[in-house]
Formats: structure tokens, C-alpha cells, sequence
């Protein structure tokens, strides 16, 4: 939590003003009630009115600058905590954003996401409570105990006695409570989930008849949620009576005490009346310093999970003097280059890889299922470094690029095709945010995705939801195809884009792509075969190696792993 | 999954007077119903209502004991009589204590298990709705009724009921109290306590305001976080950074102001109300100074020390009152929420029974109409006749049905016109269950659950040994795969990550399909992220498990359908060709051009 506290540093002010103000505030609220007694003991027991007026008025005026003590406190604490809360947001999202690919897959999506919401809103808010109630509880048991002592200093001695065991208690139920307090959130974050898998996974459910399943497996998360939610909701209901007779009992024996001592002359009536009602403040903000303990350690591990991200170390380190100039021929080398996502793994996803495209060649790249041909290309634009060797791009080793400058070369549509909502013509603009209609309509013509668009009223303007919500699978790739061709990159890489796409419309696409980007290398990861047959040179990988390499006629003549692709694909009829 | 509802961030922590609430309709029906899960522990409530009357009583009742204590006893110096009165104040204490202890103690249990019922029955609920339902409502705010609303359900049982009951009870004792001691100085409080009403109602009017607009600009940015998070690679990729956080920046900003104004003025309640609280604190110890010494409806010193609590009193559970009555309100319209989705009309489950181990499998679809909206029929007069033991492959363009044909054969959807039958039966009679047991489905979008591998595949069958979950990986090409992931089977399934490609998940739900040795089987695009090699063997092997019975594969890949005995081709949610791969090649129609699309530009070469 200490290495957050740096972001209330540019609203020191605020964050000094506030408990100033909150003291004004109680420095005036402790003074009422011993201005009370005096009313009792001085201007009742003597009848003097004036005496009673005028005091009576001073306790106004108290109330009224009390108020504006508040008030300050108030103002102060939400300045510095929104503000607080906003720069806390804005460093987290603004790492997040520096975050290399293998980053994002340790941290999750989803979890960034309620770090970022549920988390700094946590934190926020303790900085607000903290900034008003943890300094209030305080000042007001310390003032309230000074003013108790000031009016007599035998009687306070209960209160010296009576505070500890408070606190005691206070620690104790702390202690009992809070691991049922954080085992009842495991508990419904538990039975949320399973609400939650069970909404998505419906289809599932009903396909495989698993309704029984899940409803035994969700009775028994919602038995246990009830049953830590009755023990912790226990302990919670017998600490706040226990606390009270404390109190009460305190309060008893300072009536006792307090009597025995008027007689003795040493008190007034009034004052043991002020007396009680200073006891009463002091052991209220004990009990709200408890429940505090009780939000500071929910905050805790709200800030921990924030500090985690702020602390983390990209996983991808910048060149100091990055090489600036702009992919000219689109030249790709791969030089001995290993890889695999995780140093645990066993296997290596790629292993010694050499590979040479020429400036403007069009590459197809087949294999089996997790051989590595995604990996493969992942490598081009930097979305991850190669673990062993190298890989360079006109003759210039990735690492060394400016990220930028080198990622505004490469044209790529990812395997996940994502839109973000808006139209789908802010979608492709997202490869060229220059671009005019004229642009984003010819973009949208290569890849097809204008066939669709000019059937709908809106074309181009039709919008999509969030991960292009509204939008078919097919007709998803073909914007994303748009979106990279806008860039007009050197360097264009498709990863698996037209699956969904049937084959006439991806010999199209195919056509188009030929047309109007001649000029760029392309890289093409493919199921198809015919997906691959335009291709300059066919890669074909296996296990994380490039088994077989060659244009369509050398592998077909190979008869090896590409022959067969071809022969379970196609039959035999094209080849005679 | 991946969607986490954002809407509700902080929500408990959030809100605070004057929080815009949305309002339930129709509140007495609402009442009615959470009425009748309570009641099942209607004579613990009584107990409850009891105690709280009781704790009410003696917290009233120990104030007034105190006022009496120092007038009978300290102000005549009576020591022994002081301390025998102290027993009885200490005995209401002690009184009230438990009876407080006692409340709460079951309360929380009557909150507990309702909370747990009606959790339980939304659950259920769940799982008798048809598949449109989960279609036609958001995923996000059908995940905030089962979560957040059931929640907030829970908390306000928990806490918030009894302190208003509570908090109702004591401004009516403290109102006969104070009027009981001196009518005249009550007057005070009385005419305070509209004051600070109406000074908080002009406040919480201003901060409503605020608040909708923190409201507002909060689901803003948490739109633009999730759906840039969510997104990020790609946000990576085009190098779109800069222009993001310039959007987050500015909805961040617009949060920082607007969230700023609804604190503040939200919050300055607080210090208006607690100053007001010791003016009239103030002014009964004036004006009760002021009677006393007058000789005024014989008032005495502790009189007034009771007036002062009281006076102090009354002003608390008068502002908790807003701020209960709030909360209350939301829970009615969250309990709302979660009654309309109990109310929609579930799927109906009963029917026939049919057993797999008996069925032929032959299904025949005659004249069948569907749409997913009554205007827009997907499926016109379609038949199909498939034999038992047939492989029936549907092929055509996206969008043209096919998965239509799978939905309304698991009866996921039931068909607008004509009939579907199994072995001669209408699956209508059919018990949905029952038929679903016969249908193995691979379904496009492969749903994998969050636990570990060997859990997702043993999904298919429970009761199945780990030597079978492998034997059924194995048949799916996965099993190597897996045993090479550092943790092998037990890895852990979650949303992103963990280097498991979409093929492989597919794979996955393929080997749990396997195991579950179903009659028909169903597969809907099942291999499109699986390259044709691993394909094959699949194949394979699914020819093997499939020998004999009947199944319906639907691919855009013609290799995978070439060996079908009957292919289907459908356009336009009509059947417009129908006959072996050699026969519709020969018919040089819609099929062949389909499929020699594939190859054609090689035999140019």
C-alpha cells in the first residue's frame, strides 16, 4: 500500500488540509458537551440566566464553525482521493498499455480489467475514509479524553481501564473475523463463477445434459457461501452487544463513581453529565477505528493486485538508441531462432529456425495444429523476442527497431479477430486514421467486406459492438483484412483470416490482395490448400520446425507431409 | 466469461445518499414474492421483531434510567440507593445487549438461507430456459442479476432490514419519550429535524445530479476499459497506443470532475446534519437551562441530561432513515430483476424417454419451417431423410442454415412448421433430456470450462476412469499435447493464455464428445481451426466411434464432407442439391462450382 501513496503526493495540500480541517472540526465539537455541564452546574444551579444564554450562544456559534470544519474536510478529502484514484487509473492503464504480448497472457485480460475498475475504486476509497473518519476517530478519542481528564482526573481513571480492554476486544474479533471475512469472499467469488461458466457454457449444459451436474455442483459452492456467511455473521453479531456492555458498563461506573464523588465536592452534576457524554464519543470512534482495520484490509489486497501490475517488468526491453527509419523493402530473416512462451515448458514451440523472405514475396505457411506456424510470424512484428537467435528485417535485427516505427511496417490480422465497437469504418481506420472514404472503401474492396456492406442500408457506417458484436464470423475477418491493407504495409501477415471465409470469396480476396499490395512480402498461415497454391514458396511445418519448403509443383513432387495435406484435401483428381 | 460485468464496479463502496436508485415496477408483487421466501422461517422472524422491540425498548429505557439516576440519587447524595439503582441500570443494559446479541444472531441466518434459496432457485431457473432467452439478453446484465442483485439482495437481508425496523422503532420510542418528559422543550427537535430534511433533500437533489453523471462518465470508462483491455493485442499490433490513452485520458478526467462533485456534495450531508444534531443539542441545553431556572413544566437537571440524548438521538436514525429507505429500494428493484428472470417461461422438459443403447438413430426432417423472428424464416420446407447409421453432410455459404438444422434437431429451438421425428417419433414428445443424452455435439464455438483438462474431458461422462478421459484424448490426437504441458492433465483451463490454441481446445471438446459415446453425433465446424492433417486422424477415429450410427456434419472444408453418403447442399435455408460427392460432381451444379473452387487454379497452372 506504501507505494501507492506516492500518487497523493501532488495533493499534498489537500491531503494536509483535510485533517486540519477535521481537527477545527473536533476541536469545536469537544468543547460542547463540557459547555453543557458548565450551563447545568453554573447557570442552573446559581439561576443566572445570562450565564446560561450566553453560553447557550457559544455553543451555537461552536456547532455552526464545527460544521465548516466539516465541511473543508469534506471538500479536501474528495479532491485529493478522485484525485488520487484518477492518476492511479491513469498509470495503471498507461502500463498496461507498455505491456509486451507474453505480459498480457501472465496477467489475463479479465483480471487487468477489475484491477483496474473494482481495485483503484477500492483504494480511492479508503484514501477518502482515511482522510476523513481515520482522522476523526482519533482526534476525537484524544480529544474527548483530554477534556474528560481536564474535568477530573480520578474519574477518567475508568476510562483508562475500560479503553484497553476495548481495544482488546476490538483486536480480538479482528482477528477472528477476518479470515472468515476473506474466505467469505473466496466463497461468492466461487459461486459467481459457477454462475457465471454456467451462462456461458449453456449450450454445453444442455448438449451434454449436465444440468443435475452443475446444479449439485452449485448447491454445494451456495451450501458453503451460507455456511461461512452464518459463521461470520455470527461472530459480527455477538462482537457489537459485547461491545456495547463495555460500554455501558463504563458508563454505569462513571455514574457510580462520578456520584460518590460530588458528594465529596470534587464534581459537579453537569460535569459528570459532560463526563458520560465524552465517554460515549471516545468509545464510538474506537469502534470505528475497528471497522476501519476492517476496510484498510480489504483495500490491501486491492492495492497489492494494483501494485503488481504497476511493478512488473515488461517483459521486452527497448533499444536505447532505437533505429528509426521505416521498413523500405520488407526483407524478413529468421536467424537460428528458438522459442517457447514459457521458460517452464518442456518443449520448445520453435526450435532452430532459419528462413529467408525476399523483399515482396508471398509466403504460405501449413502445418499441423500447434506446430508453430503463429509463433512463427508472432516473431516478425516483436509480439514476442525470440528466446534464441535472431530475427531481422532488412537486415536489422526487431529488438533494435523503434516498436512504432516497426509495427506500423507490418500489416497483421490475428488468428482472434477482435473489432471494437463503432462503425466499421472507424474499424479499419484504425490502419490509417488519415485515411479518406476513398481509402477505406478500396481497403474494404480488397478484402471482400464490401460485398456485405453494400447489401446493408448503413455500408459503411453500420456499427458493430464490442469484438465486433453484429458482424458474422466471415464478414468480422474480412473488416480485419481491411483494417491491416489501410496501413499500405511492407509487410503483410494473415494468420489463419479467411477460416470463415468460404472459398470463392478468399480467391477474391486473394486476387485483390495480389493486385493492389504486389509490392509488400506476405506471409499467409493457412488450413486450406488452396489458400497456399498462389503462393511464391509453400513453408510447411511441423513440431516447431519447417519440415518441407518449396512453390506447390516441388512439394507435390516431394510426396511428402504437403502431398498428403493435398491428397486428404482435394482427392486425387487434381493431380492427374 | 471473458465479459465481467463492469457496470456494478465498487458497488457496495459506491454508494452513498442521494445515489440515483433505479425503482421496481411494481413493488407490492415484488414484496409479495421475497415475502414467500422468507416466510418459510416466519417464526424466527417473529423472534427477531420481539428482540428488536426489546433492544429498541432498553436502549430507550437505559437513557431515561440515567436521567433518573442523577436526580433521584447523585443530586440527593444518596449513595446505597444510587448503587442498588445502578443493578437495574445495568440489568436493562445487560437486557438489552442480549436481546440485541439474539437479533442479530438469527437474522443472519434467515438472511443467509433466504439469500441461499433464492439463489438456488434462479439457478435452477437457469437451466429450464430455452436457448432464445440467453439470446435475446445481454451476457452482462444477465450476469448482474445472478450476481450483483443477488447480492445486493443478501446484504440489505442481512443488515439493512433490521436497522430500519430498528431505526423506525427508536424514533418512536424517542419521540413518546421525550414528549413523556417535557412536550415543551421537544418542541426543539421538532422543528430542527424538517430543517435538516429538507437542507439534506436540497443536497441530495444536487448530488443526485452528480451522481447520474458519475454514473454516466463510470460505465464510459469502464467500457473503454474492458473493451480495450480485452482487445489489447490488438491495440498492440496497430500501435494504437497513444490515440487510447488519449480516449481513456479523457473519460478518466470526466470521471475525476464528475465523481469529485458527486463526493462532495453527497458527503456534506454528513457535516450539516452533525452540526445541526448539536444546534439542537445546543439550544435544548439553553432553553432547558433557561426553564429550569424559570421554574418552568418542571423540568430537573436530569430531565435535561435526557432531553440532550435524546435530542442527539433522534437526529441519527433520522439521517440513516434516507440512506436505509435507498437501499431498500434498490433491493426491491434488484429482487425485481431476479424474479423476471424466474418468471420467463421455461423450456418444457417432461416427455417420452428413449434410451441410446436401442435407438437406430433415424431422423427425418419433413417440411420444416423455422426462424429465429417469425418475419424471417431461416429454414423453408426443408426435409431430410437421414438412414441409420448415414453420414449426412451439410454444406453451402455462411448464413445459409446449416447450424438452424443442428439447433432444432437438439431442440434448442423448437421448428415453426413441420415435424422432426427420431425413429418415427416426434422429438417433440420427446423428453428434451433424453434426446439430448443420444446427440454428441462439437459445436462451432468450443466452450471449455475453467477447471482442469482431465475435468473438461471427463464432461462427457462422469463416471469415467482417468485411464478412459486419456484413452478418449488419445483418439482425439490431444493426448501428447497434453502430457507435454507442465502440469499435463491437471493443467487448468482458464479464459487467455496458458499457450493452448483455439485447434487444441477444439480438440479438447472433441476427446470429451468421445468419451460420452453418444448415438448421434453432431459436428458443426468442429475441425475449421484444426488443420486437415489432424483432421483426418480425427476422422478417423470419429468413423470408428461413428460406425453404424447415424451423424450430420456441417463443414466449410469440402474434404471433410467428400466422403459423406449424402451431402446436402443448402442456400438460402432451402435445400437446393442432394446426392453423393461423384453425384453432385457430375450434376456441374451450385456443389461442383463450390467444390472446384478449391483446386481449379492448380489445374490452370
Amino acid at each position: 500500500m506504501r507505494n501507492l501513496l506516492k500518487y497523493l503526493k501532488p495533493y499534498k495540500l489537500y491531503v494536509i488540509l483535510a485533517p486540519l480541517s477535521m481537527l477545527v472540526e473536533v476541536l469545536f465539537e469537544i468543547q460542547i458537551p463540557r459547555l453543557m455541564g458548565r450551563i447545568v452546574d453554573i447557570g442552573i444551579q446559581t439561576g443566572d440566566i445570562s450565564y446560561v444564554f450566553v453560553t447557550g450562544a457559544k455553543m451555537l456559534g461552536f456547532a455552526a464553525v464545527m460544521s465548516f470544519g466539516g465541511m473543508g474536510c469534506i471538500y479536501f478529502a474528495s479532491k485529493a482521493s478522485q484525485n488520487f484514484g484518477a492518476d492511479l487509473r491513469y498509470d495503471l492503464f498507461k502500463k498496461i498499455q507498455s505491456f509486451s504480448f507474453s505480459d498480457i497472457d501472465h496477467f489475463r485480460p479479465a483480471s487487468l480489467i477489475t484491477r483496474l475498475t473494482n481495485d483503484v475504486i477500492q483504494v480511492q476509497n479508503l484514501v477518502l475514509t482515511g482522510l476523513r473518519m481515520m482522522t476523526r476517530s482519533p482526534l476525537i478519542s484524544i480529544g474527548g479524553f483530554i477534556m474528560a481528564a481536564s474535568i477530573n482526573l480520578k474519574l477518567s481513571l475508568i476510562l483508562a481501564v475500560t479503553l484497553p480492554i476495548l481495544v482488546g476486544l476490538i483486536l480480538f474479533i479482528i482477528k477472528k473475523s477476518f479470515p472468515l471475512f476473506s474466505l467469505l469472499q473466496r466463497k461468492l467469488d466461487n459461486v459467481n463463477s459457477i454462475m457465471r461458466e454456467n451462462l456461458s457454457g449453456i449450450r454445453v449444459i444442455k448438449a451434454f445434459v449436465r444440468s443435475d451436474y452443475e446444479k449439485k455442483r452449485f448447491e454445494k459452492a451456495n451450501a458453503e457461501l451460507t455456511q461461512v456467511g452464518i459463521s461470520s455473521g455470527k461472530i459480527l453479531a455477538s462482537s457489537m452487544p459485547v461491545i456495547m456492555i463495555v460500554m455501558n458498563l463504563a458508563v454505569v461506573g462513571i455514574l457510580w463513581y462520578g456520584g460518590f464523588l460530588t458528594s465529596t465536592k470534587e464534581l459537579e452534576v453537569g460535569q459528570i453529565i459532560a463526563f458520560i457524554n465524552y465517554t460515549t464519543q471516545i468509545l464510538h470512534s474506537f469502534m470505528m477505528i475497528g471497522f476501519m482495520f476492517i476496510a484498510v484490509s480489504r483495500a490491501k489486497v486491492s492495492s497489492e493486485r494494483i501494485n503488481e501490475v504497476l511493478v512488473a517488468k515488461v517483459d521486452m526491453s527497448m533499444p536505447e538508441n532505437p533505429y528509426k527509419n521505416p521498413i523500405k523493402e520488407g526483407k524478413i530473416e529468421f536467424k537460428n531462432v528458438s522459442f517457447r512462451y514459457k521458460t517452464g515448458n518442456k518443449e520448445y514451440n520453435l526450435s532452430n529456425i532459419n528462413l529467408t523472405i525476399s523483399p515482396g514475396e508471398r509466403i504460405a505457411i501449413l502445418g499441423e495444429t500447434g506446430s508453430g506456424k503463429s509463433t512463427l510470424v508472432s516473431l516478425i512484428p516483436r509480439l514476442y523476442d525470440a528466446v534464441q537467435g535472431q530475427v531481422l528485417i532488412d537486415g536489422v535485427d526487431v529488438r533494435d527497431y523503434d516498436l512504432d516505427v516497426l509495427r506500423s511496417g507490418i500489416g497483421i490480422v490475428l488468428q482472434d479477430t477482435i473489432l471494437f465497437s463503432g462503425t466499421v469504418e472507424e474499424n479499419i481506420k484504425w490502419g490509417d486514421d488519415n485515411a479518406d472514404e476513398k481509402k477505406v472503401r478500396e481497403a474494404a474492396e480488397i478484402s471482400q467486406a464490401s460485398e456485405f456492406l453494400d447489401a446493408i442500408p448503413e455500408g459503411l457506417k453500420k456499427t458493430v459492438g464490442q469484438r465486433g458484436v453484429g458482424l458474422s464470423g466471415g464478414q468480422r475477418q474480412r473488416v480485419a483484412i481491411a483494417r491491416a491493407v489501410i496501413k499500405q504495409p511492407k509487410i503483410l501477415i494473415l494468420d489463419d483470416s479467411t477460416s470463415a471465409v468460404d472459398v470463392m470469396t478468399e480467391a477474391k480476396i486473394q486476387k485483390g490482395l495480389k493486385k493492389k499490395l504486389g509490392s509488400a512480402t506476405t506471409i499467409t498461415i493457412a488450413q486450406r490448400i488452396s489458400t497456399a497454391l498462389d503462393a511464391d514458396r509453400i513453408i510447411v511445418m511441423k513440431d516447431g520446425k519447417i519440415a518441407e519448403e518449396g512453390t506447390h509443383k516441388e512439394l507435390i513432387e516431394l510426396g511428402g507431409i504437403y502431398l498428403e495435406i493435398y491428397k486428404s484435401q482435394l482427392g486425387t483428381e487434381g493431380l492427374s | 466469461m471473458r465479459h465481467s460485468p463492469m457496470g456494478g464496479a465498487g458497488r457496495r463502496g459506491f454508494r452513498a445518499a442521494g445515489m440515483p436508485v433505479t425503482k421496481a415496477k411494481d413493488v407490492k408483487g415484488t414484496l409479495k414474492r421475497l415475502w414467500g421466501y422468507i416466510k418459510q422461517q416466519k417464526i424466527k422472524l417473529f423472534a427477531v421483531v420481539l428482540a428488536i422491540i426489546a433492544s429498541s425498548g432498553a436502549n430507550v429505557a437505559s437513557t431515561m434510567l440515567i436521567g433518573r439516576a442523577i436526580d433521584k440519587y447523585i443530586v440527593r447524595l444518596d449513595f446505597p440507593g444510587l448503587a442498588r439503582f445502578s443493578i437495574v441500570i445495568v440489568a436493562v443494559y445487560a437486557l438489552g445487549a442480549c436481546a440485541s446479541w439474539f437479533q442479530s444472531y438469527i437474522m443472519v441466518g434467515i438472511a443467509q438461507r433466504t439469500t441461499q434459496s433464492i439463489r438456488r432457485d434462479l439457478f435452477n431457473c437457469l437451466h429450464r430456459l430455452p436457448l432464445n432467452f440467453f439470446d435475446s439478453h445481454a451476457h452482462g446484465d444477465l450476469m448482474s442479476r445472478l450476481t450483483n442483485d443477488v447480492d445486493n439482495i443478501g446484504q440489505t437481508l442481512n443488515q439493512s432490514l433490521v436497522q430500519l425496523f430498528s431505526v423506525v422503532l427508536t424514533i418512536s420510542i424517542t419521540i413518546f419519550a421525550m414528549l413523556s418528559i417535557s412536550p415543551l422543550l421537544s418542541i426543539i427537535p421538532f422543528v430542527i429535524m424538517p430543517i435538516g430534511i429538507a437542507l439534506s433533500r436540497f443536497f441530495v437533489k444536487r448530488a443526485k445530479k452528480y451522481f447520474s453523471m458519475q454514473q454516466k462518465d463510470l460505465g464510459e470508462l469502464n467500457g473503454v476499459i474492458e473493451e480495450t483491455i480485452s482487445g489489447q493485442k490488438v491495440v498492440k499490433v496497430f500501435g494504437r497506443e497513444r490515440i487510447i490513452m488519449q480516449k481513456f485520458q479523457k473519460k478518466n478526467d470526466d470521471l475525476r470532475i464528475s465523481g469529485n462533485k458527486a463526493q462532495i456534495y453527497s458527503s456534506f450531508i454528513m457535516p450539516i446534519m452533525n452540526s445541526l444534531n448539536n444546534l439542537s443539542y445546543a439550544s435544548v441545553a439553553l432553553f432547558g437551562g433557561f426553564m429550569l431556572i424559570k421554574g418552568f413544566g418542571s423540568l430537573t437537571i436530569g430531565k435535561i441530561s435526557n432531553m440532550l440524548t435524546y435530542a442527539k438521538q433522534f437526529a441519527r436514525p433520522i439521517n440513516e432513515l434516507a440512506g436505509l429507505l435507498n437501499i431498500l429500494q434498490s433491493a426491491i428493484a434488484a429482487a425485481e430483476r431476479v424474479f423476471e428472470v424466474m418468471e420467463t417461461e421455461p423450456e418444457v422438459m417432461a416427455g417420452k424417454h428413449i434410451k441410446k443403447q436401442t435407438l437406430r438413430g433415424e431422423v427425418v426432417f419433413k417440411d420444416v419451417t423455422f426462424g429465429y423472428s417469425k418475419e424471417n424464416p431461416v429454414l423453408k420446407d426443408v426435409n431430410i431423410h437421414a438412414k441409420p447409421g448415414e453420414t449426412i453432410a451439410l454444406v453451402g455459404p455462411t448464413g445459409a442454415g446449416k447450424t438452424t438444422v443442428v439447433n432444432l434437431l437438439t431442440r434448442f429451438y423448437d421448428v415453426d412448421k413441420g415435424t422432426i421425428t427420431l425413429d418415427g417419433e416426434d422429438i417433440q414428445s420427446l423428453a428434451r433430456n433424453a434426446l439430448r443424452q443420444c446427440l454428441g455435439m462439437v459445436i462451432q464455438e468450443t466452450y471449455l470450462f475453467s477447471a482442469t483438462i482431465r475435468e473438461n474431458i471427463r464432461y462427457g461422462r462422469l463416471d469415467a476412469t482417468d485411464e478412459e478421459v486419456e484413452q478418449a484424448a488419445r483418439i482425439a490426437n490431444v493426448h501428447r499435447f497434453i502430457t507435454n504441458l507442465p502440469k499435463g492433465y491437471d493443467t487448468v483451463l482458464s479464459d487467455a493464455g496458458e499457450g493452448i490454441s483455439q485447434g487444441q481446445r477444439q480438440l479438447i471438446a472433441i476427446a470429451r464428445v468421445m468419451l460420452a459415446n453418444p448415438s448421434i453425433l453432431i459436428l458443426d465446424e468442429a475441425t475449421s481451426n484444426i488443420d486437415t492433417r489432424t483432421e483426418k486422424h480425427i476422422q478417423d477415429a470419429l468413423l470408428t466411434l461413428m460406425h453404424g450410427r447415424t451423424s450430420f456434419v456441417i463443414a466449410h472444408r469440402l474434404s471433410t464432407i467428400r466422403d459423406a453418403d449424402k451431402i446436402l447442399v443448402i442456400n438460402d435455408g432451402q435445400i437446393i442439391e442432394e446426392g453423393s460427392h461423384e453425384s453432385l460432381y457430375a450434376q456441374k451444379g451450385f456443389y461442383y462450382n463450390l467444390y472446384t473452387s478449391q483446386f481449379k487454379r492448380v489445374l490452370q497452372e
